[in-house]
């Protein structure tokens, strides 16, 4: 009963528009995070459950195959693999906090510091893949849906079909069996020509960014050349979703009633279909792009094994292939916080920039 | 401003062949408020949308003659087209949740609608949009135009289509069932300042509607549409005394409060209505 009153007295005077606004972002960022937490917890158990059932002893891995027992038992019990499976999962979580993913057995390396230098090479692909994918596909889209029954319609809804259905290794390795072996008018695989490997400092670990910043063309140039193509492969992949999804929220969009309105004030046709039809889709592609991106970051696993780009895929692959335990963790790990984070990030955009969402 | 309309003709292509939705339709329109009234689908709205050359992109549109102010509708570009809409003449829709755009202030549409057909700087569209909210008889006009179309009520949103159809002082004004999505004290409300907007600025008016008898004292002359024809043309006042059978079919099937409550008439159709 006090309560009631004393809350009713001291009612607070009712925030202003942009302090709301300001609360409801906290709010929804509180919300989403929790969710956040939740989806990475499980996805840590998982990964966790499947590298510990399957079917190799990580510490045959280490010691090989003909070590004597007694060292497989001291490495066994250094890992903590006697230990109940709970308790495993318990300490790999709390080494999880503070950051410590554990040792590669391949690389000898901490996992993390393995990921620092993996991981900024498939960022600088991914990246490169998502632009490109952007600044095409969604004009693509626009264009596609603005003459829809066009043979320019029909040629978008074919090209993008077709892109989300080939795989992108077969893509990659046609690619690379035309261009690079029969025309030889591509590079080869991996980031750099083996010539110029090491020549440029590592600054953020994107060749093509380090060696701009140390002013070596020639090295730019190349790695370059070598991202065309397992880029341009990437971004056809993201480039089809893309397109296709713009086409259909424009159409959406240009059948209502507001385009009647945009038309009967007398405005030009790009005008109607950027401002008015594309103005209001543009926040729900941002969701688009961002799943897109995050397919990047993660599809890549294929397109780095094809094309032997140094980057966090390869490093999976490589890894599970070894039988590295600690370092697929890892590296799942960061690939689905990247997923995670991604969906937060658009979520956060559309709540910010969609004057509808209360 | 004079519109002058010759046997209209709109068709739609289905699978057995063209279907016309509007078949030789025929008026002329000066500084006056014409109703045209009849059921969904008699291709009021059509008739009414052609003059701007606003149809469905799949539309086949053909006439002996339709011109505004002298302008061939029929033959006109793209550009000449773009100066009557908006600029010569403006479209109110029914239900302004739909015909706003979602995602742009109200003040920014306005502002637009300005910009479109008098150029200016955007400082100048916006004092010029607050200044044409407050004409539209809206309280606080600065605090609308920032606000967006989910943020205002039926009869505001209807308020904000109309001042965006006015700000580049068009000669005629064709509101398609303007009151239909509101409710009943606001629809007295926003046909009055529809009233005394035409009234004020000289303005011709093509008034799509259903409701026979507020067609019948608001303006100056109606045309009844049956299965995209003319089937009746008089004066507003004289609507009362209508001749045709679905005319008078329509009249009939009100009810009227004062009188004591009988069944009500049904609409009875006969096929040669339709025919040519």
């Amino acid at each position: 009963m006090t309560a009631v009153s004393e809350d009713t007295s001291v009612r607070r005077a009712p925030p202003s528009g942009r302090a709301r606004r300001g609360f409801r972002l906290f709010g929804a960022g509180l919300g989403g995070l929790g969710g956040v937490i939740a989806t990475l917890f499980g996805l840590i158990l998982v990964t966790f459950l499947i590298g510990r059932a399957m079917p190799i002893d990580p510490v045959i891995a280490i010691v090989g195959d003909h070590a004597p027992p007694d060292v497989i038992a001291h490495v066994r019990d250094q890992l903590g693999l006697d230990k109940p499976l709970y308790v495993q999962f318990a300490i790999y979580v709390r080494d999880l906090l503070s950051g410590d993913l554990g040792r590669s057995v391949m690389t000898s390396q901490p996992v993390t510091a393995d990921i620092g230098r993996y991981f900024p090479a498939t960022l600088e692909l991914a990246t490169v893949a998502i632009i490109i994918a952007v600044v095409l596909g969604i004009p693509l889209g626009v264009v596609a849906a603005a003459r829809e029954g066009s043979r320019f319609d029909h040629a978008v809804r074919v090209l993008s079909l077709a892109g989300q259905s080939i795989p992108v290794f077969v893509l990659g390795l046609l690619a690379l069996l035309i261009f690079y072996v029969k025309l030889g008018i591509a590079p080869g695989t991996g980031q750099v020509d083996v010539a110029y490997e090491g020549m440029v400092p590592d600054v953020t670990g994107m060749l093509v960014v380090d060696s701009a910043l140390a002013g070596n063309w020639d090295v730019f140039q190349d790695a370059l050349w070598h991202l065309a193509m397992p880029s341009l492969i990437l971004a056809y992949f993201s480039l089809s979703i893309i397109a296709r999804m713009t086409r259909a929220f424009m159409l959406d969009a240009l059948a209502g009633e507001f385009i009647v309105t945009a038309r009967a004030k007398g405005l030009s046709g790009m005008r109607i279909l950027w401002r008015h039809g594309f103005g209001n889709i543009a926040v729900p592609l941002i969701t688009i792009v961002a799943l897109a991106y995050a397919g990047l970051l993660e599809g890549a696993v294929l397109t780095e094994t094809v094309f032997s780009w140094p980057g966090i895929g390869l490093y999976l692959t490589v890894s599970l292939l070894n039988a590295d335990m600690n370092a697929v963790l890892g590296a799942t790990l960061v690939i689905g916080c990247v997923y995670v984070g991604l969906n937060l990030l658009a979520d956060l955009a559309y709540r910010l920039l969609d004057p509808r969402v209360k | 401003m004079e519109v002058v309309v010759q046997n209209l003709r709109i068709a739609f292509p289905s699978p057995s062949g063209p279907l016309e939705a509007v078949r030789g339709v025929s008026f002329t329109l000066g500084q006056e408020k014409l109703a045209i009234v009849g059921e969904s689908g008699s291709g009021k709205s059509l008739t009414a949308r052609a003059i701007m050359r606003l149809l469905p992109r799949a539309a086949m549109l053909s006439a002996d003659a339709l011109r505004f102010d002298g302008i061939d509708v029929l033959n006109a570009d793209e550009n000449a087209m773009r100066r009557i809409r908006g600029g010569r003449a403006g479209l109110v829709m029914q239900d302004p949740k739909y015909s706003l755009n979602p995602v742009m202030t109200a003040g920014a549409q306005i502002a637009e609608a300005w910009r479109a057909h008098r150029g200016g700087t955007r400082r100048q569209a916006r004092e010029a949009a607050v200044d044409l909210l407050a004409q539209v008889q809206i309280r606080d006009p600065g605090a609308v135009a920032d606000r967006y179309p989910h943020q205002l009520s039926g009869g505001m949103g209807q308020r904000v289509m109309i001042a965006m159809m006015l700000a580049p002082d068009p000669e005629l004004l064709i509101a398609d069932e303007p009151t239909s999505a509101l409710d009943a004290t606001v629809q007295a409300e926003i046909l009055r300042l529809i009233e005394d907007l035409v009234q004020r600025r000289g303005m011709g008016l093509i008034l799509i509607s259903h409701d026979l008898p507020l067609v019948s004292h608001f303006c100056d002359r109606v045309l009844v549409m049956y299965a995209g024809r003319v089937v009746e043309e008089c004066r507003a006042g004289e609507l009362a005394r209508a001749q045709h059978p679905y005319t008078r079919g329509l009249l009939e099937c009100l009810p009227i409060l004062s009188e004591k409550r009988r069944r009500l008439a049904v609409l009875r159709r006969d096929p040669s209505w339709a025919a040519a």
